[in-house]
């Protein structure tokens, strides 16, 4: 091993490592505010690279059809409360009437528009606009219903939920599977050694929405208020801060997050509609080192089994798999016998 | 072992006095993966399920299609299922290696034979009692390897670096590759394994790379061919890249687009059928098979579904002999089936030519592999 692998191979694992880093905080985001452990974030990797390179091949893709279903779906559940009356009835008002046209709006771009000669930002905004919103709407339909069944049962739902969204994937993506042409297609030469142009614009990507995170979180009230929601859920709610709202947001930064890792990642490698898993698998490994509570530390860890992964499966790539996920055991027994042990509110 | 003759003697007794069956009728089993992740194998093999034959003389012949969802488990759960409900005289399936292996035993025990359609040659070799019950329509992997590692002795290459898929396919192919390039010569420098859920290979073919050897192989199945190649083209590497069967799939052209132009890989004619000499038996029936594929389901076929439709060729071979001796649905029948599909000699079909032995359940010859190279995006005979 001279000097230039080992800069090739840092330059893979700090690819891989900061898509693992994005999928670590969104999986620590989700479960601090909901206590939900999102086992589906990897399906959101997979829906937007299936895609976004449905897109590029000018095939509108029968994701749309998800999207109109889930709102449909939450549209008639908020007539029924409405109907019913029940306490937790909204108005129907704006949102109601949103969730009927911006799904109609959406069937008409995908059916209408030129997709295969689209801009590339264009092509990636339409991905995101198809995508995040069943963040948001799988809140409503799956989730909120039971949000405050114990820990446990949420986990069980994560599942299935997971399974389900598998299955719904090789539905409209069938099984084959695909990958994209690159953000930027160029090679650097810096030293002798080549850089894709491609890593660069994933690292820089994940530096600028974990920025944004970090402003979103210290600067602005909704920030402040998730911040809020999951350090104690109870006071939160009694200052105001609406569950249900917390909730919603989240799941859409989730959303927001996975479907963009999933539009970096897909120029890198071929993505199946089932490779979504075992990407955010790795995340929730980089999320454990962080406790499930730091993000900083979630982050690292994210971007350390990247590394590890990158080395191990140069040095000994038959167990690179078993040697990324038995990590996990040291960071657990620290972490179990360093922690104070907390009684699970209920 | 006695008994055995004078029994089918009383059955052949019995068949005379009461005469042929007249409305016989067979029932076979079709188990597939035509869901999870070897869906793209399954599929086309569920598919080619209606094109088999329905009646064979004056037989009729029912398939009953499942799907096992790609999980082991569940294939053992529809295969014991198919056998103690349905009573099935054969199945066909299922189409993942490991879900094979894991049926082998149970078919055995109730005498059901089996004709898989998978890749891995460990569900007939090493031939033992239970895998008397197999047959497997597709080629050997070291039929393919042969033909391969010939070419590279042919083409001087004296170091070869493998990148291989990290489980049966790969493992078995790391094997018979081992053996033979031993035998021309050739050195193998570099010995990597990837998974199939990696989103990256750079660091198993910077390994490689860095023992710079003459040619790659890469012993993957289906779409996950596709990336180590891309990777080592990325990566600078200029020698040749060498395939095997498992990338005979239009994804890996899809895919893989200039990076692959020039790979070469063994698989059967059904890829370059237009090229082939019309000499050839296969040809007509492969075409034969594509037409009613495609007029049925509106798309090409993939070689996995030739894989089922052989399958069917040998029944309908096999059925009437078994037929003469024993009344379908009896253990008898299945017996005299498996006795029928072991006896198959040089049987014309989509991929080849099957002549079964007892210890080569398999039975292609050089006839069943053409060696092929990709040119201008498209399969092309090497010459």
């Amino acid at each position: 091993m001279n000097l230039q692998i080992a800069v090739l191979l840092g330059q893979d694992g700090i690819t891989n490592g900061a898509i693992y880093a994005l999928l670590a905080l969104s999986i620590v985001l989700v479960f601090t505010v909901t206590r939900v452990l999102l086992i589906p974030q990897g399906e959101f990797v997979a829906y937007g690279a299936l895609t976004m390179a449905a897109i590029q091949a000018g095939q509108p893709s029968a994701v749309v059809w998800l999207l109109v279903g889930l709102c449909l779906g939450s549209a008639a559940i908020d007539v029924a409360q409405h109907l019913l009356r029940s306490e937790r009835a909204v108005p129907l008002r704006w949102l109601f009437a949103g969730k009927l046209v911006y799904p109609a709006v959406m069937v008409l771009l995908m059916y209408r528009l030129p997709l295969a000669t689209l801009a590339m930002p264009l092509q990636i905004a339409f991905t995101l606009a198809l995508l995040v919103p069943l963040g948001p709407l799988l809140y409503r339909l799956v989730y909120q219903p039971i949000a405050d069944a114990p820990a446990l049962v949420l986990l069980i739902v994560s599942i299935a939920l997971h399974v389900s969204m598998v299955g719904v994937g090789l539905l409209v993506f069938g099984p084959g599977g695909a990958s994209t042409t690159p953000l930027v297609d160029a090679v650097l030469e810096i030293g002798g050694v080549r850089i894709k142009a491609q890593t660069l614009c994933v690292i820089g990507v994940a530096l600028l929405l974990i920025g944004a995170l970090y402003l979103l979180f210290g600067r602005t009230l909704y920030g402040k208020a998730l911040r809020a929601a999951a350090m104690n859920r109870m006071g939160a709610r009694l200052m105001g801060i609406s569950p249900v709202f917390a909730g919603k947001a989240t799941f859409f930064l989730a959303a927001l997050i996975g479907a963009m890792s999933g539009v970096l990642i897909a120029p890198m490698t071929t993505i199946y509609y089932d490779s979504g898993f075992i990407i955010s698998l790795k995340g929730f490994v980089g999320s454990i080192i962080g406790g499930l509570v730091s993000y900083p530390l979630a982050a690292a860890g994210a971007v350390i089994v990247g590394l590890i992964e990158a080395f191990s499966a140069f040095w000994a790539s038959t167990y690179k798999e078993i040697i990324v996920f038995t990590l996990i055991i040291p960071v657990l027994l620290w972490l179990s016998l360093t922690s104070k042990h907390v009684e699970d509110e209920e | 072992m006695s008994f055995k003759p004078l029994q089918s003697l009383v059955v052949l007794a019995l068949a005379a006095t009461f005469g042929a069956p007249v409305l016989a009728q067979v029932k076979i089993g079709v188990v597939t993966s035509s869901t999870g992740p070897t869906a793209l194998v399954g599929i086309p093999q569920k598919n080619t399920v209606p094109l088999l034959p329905t009646k064979i003389g004056d037989i009729t012949v029912e398939y009953i299609s499942r799907d096992d969802a790609s999980d082991p488990t569940n294939s053992v759960t529809e295969v014991k299922k198919l056998i103690s409900e349905q009573n099935i005289d054969a199945l066909i399936g299922p189409s993942g290696s490991p879900n094979a292996m894991g049926v082998i035993q149970f078919v055995a025990d109730a005498g059901v034979p089996m004709l898989a359609p998978v890749g891995t040659a460990a569900v007939v070799l090493p031939m033992t009692e239970p895998k008397k019950w197999v047959f497997k329509t597709t080629q050997n992997d070291d039929i393919i390897a042969k033909a391969l590692v010939e070419q590279m002795a042919k083409a001087k290459v004296k170091t070869l670096g493998v990148i291989a898929l990290n489980d049966p396919y790969g493992e078995n192919w790391v094997k018979v590759v081992g053996e033979l390039t031993a035998r021309h010569g050739i050195k193998i420098v570099a010995t990597e394994r990837f998974l199939r859920t990696d989103t990256s290979v750079t660091a198993q073919s910077l390994k490689v790379l860095s023992a710079s050897p003459d040619a790659v192989l890469v012993a993957a199945a289906g779409g996950p061919t596709v990336l180590p190649q891309t990777t080592l083209v990325d990566q600078g590497y200029k020698g040749q890249i060498y395939q095997t069967h498992g990338a005979a799939l239009p994804d890996f052209l899809r895919l893989g687009g200039k990076k692959v132009e020039g790979t070469i890989l063994a698989a059967s004619l059904m890829l370059v059928l237009p090229e082939i000499a019309d000499s050839n038996p296969s040809k007509k029936m492969a075409m034969d098979y594509i037409a009613a594929y495609e007029k049925l389901n509106g798309s090409k076929p993939a070689t996995f579904g030739a894989n089922v439709y052989d399958a069917g060729l040998l029944l309908q071979k096999a059925i009437p002999i078994a037929a003469q001796k024993a009344k379908p649905g009896t253990k008898e029948f299945r017996a005299a089936l498996r006795d029928a599909l072991e006896q198959t000699k040089e049987l014309v079909a989509t991929q080849g030519v099957y002549s079964m032995t007892p210890a080569d359940h398999s039975g292609f010859d050089d006839r069943g592999r053409e060696l092929i190279t990709v040119k201008d995006g498209g399969w092309k005979l090497l010459k």
